[in-house]
């Protein structure tokens, strides 16, 4: 469906993506997982043919997305980061205008976005700038949908809504999948990236990794243990000063460590304890798809 | 130091006309404590957010932060807290110096101290190198980290973050929280808003709003154990979903 | 094509959705005609005046009532002395004195020439130099006159002063034709500049360039309702310049429907070239306020004449498009002209038309860089 091989991208002096190869199959769901500023929209833009890359070929559907994207247009819906539809029309007026604008009916597809609407459907008199975040995001998956088209980019759709809205709309593009549609999807949330068949992790231009979530998580090859005390800020500092210990990463209410060699330290808890720690709690915990970035990108770090 | 309240909130109540943003809250928030006040987008968190901060007034209920009653000493209470928010933190053309600058002057820091205290904190931070540096030009994680530095420049008792680290690549966002709990060791208070699920967990309590009501205040493996959830993300789906969609 | 009038429709939405888009769409064209034609007219009416009559003859006399019983002017005073002229301005109802010379008659009937000297009131100097002026051409009146009766013997004290196109020396027409100038740049230019980066800034942009619309499609959807309602705004100015100031218009009305086309098409055109160089609706009105209002305002020739300006003000003039259509304005309103005088300045629009479409349709991009 997707075929970017080694896709580079600057802007100025600075490398937004920086030799990009990844293969993207047919209805797959497919998640781009990083931070902001990553090169997740940089990347999105050259396969939606908004962008030109610097260097690398790029084709979708069997299409260069140079030559041919005025063909390639009528085939991807595409829902940018920004919120992108026009505030002081209605909830059905948008829809309409999409519609038209890519030549065909809200009646002719609408079985496509039934589901969907049907949240909205109650409000479609309403401005879409007087909508909540989480519906605005289900309306504008609606307009990416209307053309029926064969492939949906979606620029972290669920930045900025609630997590309720957040688990609704990841069900909705489990089901638009069923329907044979290929998505590309991007995300801050790792814990996002096990929703999606397949994900790339991306930080500053490069790809870290590309596999199925459970294989990625499984790579991570370390026993993790969670540590857990009153005094968090301290326990941070005492574990760091530790030599048994190798990474300390803060997680919600505990800390994450692994240790140096993957040898448990069975002394670790005498000597916090010692150093006045109380309510210490440590377990042996399964790293889940955060861990698994930190670590990569730490290593990425240190590789340059 | 615990037992210390900070922020106290009893049968807080305001309305928009027929609209009831805040429905009889009353929580109470300690020195050093980090708390986070979690919600959907239009639960009413920033509502109060406002409140406590001074910009608004309650329609009624009693409110105290940092020991002063907002109805009669808002300009005080405004003295003694500190914010930040994700959208808008620090000046883009402006350098590190001057912006901080610019921040120690509106809380009426002499020149001195505030010099004094722009080389300690980007010393404490490694950021030396950047002192003369455009804001804009500097990656978004350092900023955020210089942003947080600053909103507690001046010592307050209290410091409000909106969404602090949405959006953050996992790294920054780490160092990010050790601030936190450095500021919370120091007896900083952090006040966090937020629907980001995943801040919420670095929290020390949190209250989870929905429809202008506190649904409930724990402590995150509290609300865990409690719901029998594996995150806070699903104890949040699974009590703070509107019980129509009315809300829009 | 039904893309394209689906897109036109929901460009007609936004227009009429938005109060202020419609005040400035049709507020201010009615609002600035009622303003110029009412306040910033330049003609005056009743204003006072004094006399200081040394001679008090046949003839002084005679000019004295001629001026009294026009429309313009009211004799405030009598003055006997010299002296009582500064008392007469500081009272303030006077704007000028006209002081006959002793034995005025006398002298102009024996020597074909006398002295009247007019003092006006400098301290408004738009309305003085009226005043002067409108005495001049009373005074010259009074002497053809005169001429008429005592066949051939005397010579005009003053220059010709003609009012050739104004005979009644009625001001307001001249700002019908700036006023249209400038609230059609400020329409075609602003609202579509404006239009344009506001969907680059809402990042609807994005979606539209991966529609299968065109380019082209895309810029000529957001400037035909901007198209039609300046052409209903054309029509509003005059419409409203003959309702409230009896101002017609003398030359052909399809001659000048058509050129107000052309130079709408100008503006819109202009308007897509400035969306192409600004990211948001801010710079977009920058550059239209200052890129264009105020030269339009200054160079034009509207308020002030090209001919007094600076050299290097003279130099640009011409650069400026309002200059040229202000002219064209001017010749089939006023003057009554049809196309064979306007045809130079009709086709410096084209031909301005033409460069700013070029420029506008290479520098749109159909990507986003």
């Amino acid at each position: 469906m997707i075929t970017s091989d080694n896709i580079s991208k600057k802007f100025g002096s600075i490398t937004a993506l920086d030799g990009v190869t990844l293969n993207i199959g047919k209805s797959e769901l497919f998640g781009l997982i990083g931070p902001d500023g990553a090169g997740k929209t940089t990347f999105f833009r050259i396969v939606t043919t908004l962008l030109l890359p610097d260097t690398g070929t790029m084709t979708v559907m069997g299409h260069d997305t140079i030559n041919d994207y005025l063909l390639l247009r009528r085939n991807i819906g595409y829902m940018p980061g920004r919120f992108s539809l026009y505030q002081d029309l209605s909830v059905e007026e948008n829809l309409n205008f999409y519609a038209t604008v890519f030549g065909t009916t809200v009646k002719q597809n609408y079985h496509l976005i039934k589901n969907i609407y049907s949240h909205i459907e109650p409000f479609r008199k309403r401005p879409a700038g007087k909508l909540s975040g989480g519906m605005k995001q289900k309306l504008a998956l609606c307009c990416a949908l209307i053309h029926a088209p064969d492939l949906i980019v979606l620029d972290e759709p669920t930045t900025g809504v609630d997590a309720v809205s957040r688990a609704e709309f990841w069900e909705m593009l489990k089901a638009l999948q069923k329907e044979g549609i290929t998505i590309l999807v991007s995300t801050p949330y790792m814990d996002e990236a096990i929703l999606c068949d397949r994900v790339a992790l991306i930080q500053k231009g490069r790809i870290l990794d590309i596999d199925k979530p459970a294989t990625i998580i499984a790579g991570f090859g370390k026993k993790m243990y969670a540590v857990s005390g009153k005094d968090k800020y301290k326990l941070i500092q005492d574990l760091r000063c530790d030599p048994s210990v190798e990474s300390v990463n803060p997680f919600g209410d505990s800390v994450h460590i692994t240790f140096t060699g993957d040898r448990f330290d069975s002394t670790i808890a005498g000597k916090l304890e010692k150093a006045g720690h109380q309510d210490l709690r440590i377990k042996e915990i399964e790293p889940g798809i955060e861990d698994v970035f930190l670590e990569l990108m730490t290593v990425s770090e240190n590789d340059k | 130091m615990i037992n210390e309240k900070v922020i106290e909130v009893k049968d807080l109540v305001k309305k928009f006309g027929s609209f009831v943003a805040n429905d009889n809250l009353t929580f109470d928030v300690y020195r050093g404590e980090i708390f986070g006040f979690l919600g959907a987008n239009g639960a009413g968190k920033t509502t109060t957010l406002r409140i406590l901060s001074g910009l608004s007034k309650p329609t009624s209920g009693d409110v105290r932060v940092a020991g002063f009653d907002i109805y009669r000493h808002a300009e005080r209470v405004k003295r003694h807290i500190g914010y930040m928010c994700q959208k808008f933190s620090l000046y883009e053309d402006l350098t590190v110096a001057e912006n901080i600058m610019l921040y120690g002057g509106i809380y009426g820091l002499p020149k001195k101290l505030i010099e004094g205290k722009t080389t300690e904190l980007l010393e404490s931070m490694d950021f030396t190198a950047y002192r003369k540096r455009i804001i804009g030009d500097l990656p978004l994680g350092m900023r955020q980290k210089l942003a947080f530095a600053v909103a507690i420049l001046h010592d307050p008792d209290i410091v409000f973050l909106d969404e602090p680290t949405g959006g953050v690549d996992p790294i920054t966002r780490r160092q990010f929280w050790e601030m936190i709990y450095k500021a919370s060791a120091d007896g900083i208070t952090v006040f966090v808003t937020t629907h980001y699920m995943d801040e919420a967990e670095y929290c020390d309590r949190v209250s989870i709003m929905s429809e202008g009501r506190i649904v409930d205040i724990d402590s995150p493996a509290g609300l865990k154990d409690k719901y029998r959830c594996a995150t806070v993300q699903d104890v949040f789906v699974k009590i703070a979903r509107p019980s129509n969609n009315k809300t829009g | 094509m039904k893309r394209f009038f689906g897109f036109v429709k929901k460009e007609f939405m936004h227009i009429f959705r938005d109060v202020r888009t419609l005040i400035i769409l049709f507020g201010i064209p009615a609002a600035q005609i009622l303003i110029f034609g009412y306040a910033v007219r330049t003609d005056i009416k009743n204003a006072g005046i004094a006399v200081l009559d040394q001679s008090k003859d046949e003839i002084s006399t005679g000019l004295v009532s001629r001026l009294e019983s026009s429309e313009f002017f009211i004799l405030k005073e009598n003055l006997v002395s010299g002296d009582h002229i500064d008392r007469a301005f500081k009272k303030g109802d006077i704007k000028a004195v006209l002081i006959f010379e002793n034995g005025f008659g006398k002298r102009l009937l024996s020597e074909g020439s006398a002295r009247i000297e007019i003092i006006a009131d400098g301290s408004e100097p738009n309305v003085a130099n009226l005043v002067t002026s409108y005495t001049r051409a009373i005074i010259n009146d009074y002497m053809t006159d005169l001429n008429k009766v005592e066949a051939g013997s005397f010579i005009a004290v003053e220059p010709e002063v003609k009012m050739y196109y104004n005979p009644n020396l009625e001001s307001q027409y001249m700002f019908v034709p700036g006023v249209m100038t400038i609230i059609l740049v400020l329409i075609c230019a602003l609202m579509t500049s404006v239009a344009i980066t506001r969907e680059k800034e809402f990042g609807t942009m994005e979606v539209l360039l991966v529609s299968p619309l065109k380019p082209l499609q895309i810029i000529l959807g957001k400037v035909t309702p901007y198209f039609i309602l300046s052409l209903i705004d054309v029509i509003v100015v005059l419409f409203l310049s003959w309702l409230v100031f009896d101002i017609p218009i003398k030359g052909s009305l399809v001659l000048l429907m058509l050129e107000s086309m052309l130079y709408i098409m100008l503006g819109l055109s202009l308007g897509i070239m400035i969306s192409t160089l600004s990211k948001t609706m801010q710079q977009a009105i920058f550059i239209s306020l200052l890129g264009l209002m105020l030269p339009t305002i200054i160079l034009s020739g509207f308020i002030f004449p090209v001919e007094y300006m600076p050299w290097i003000y003279r130099v640009l003039s011409p650069v400026i498009p309002p200059r040229w259509f202000i002219i064209i304005v001017k010749d089939i309103m006023i003057k009554g002209t049809g196309f064979t005088f306007v045809w130079k300045e009709t086709l410096i629009l084209i031909f301005m038309t033409l460069v700013f479409i070029i420029i506008s349709t290479m520098t749109f991009k159909k990507r986003l860089e």
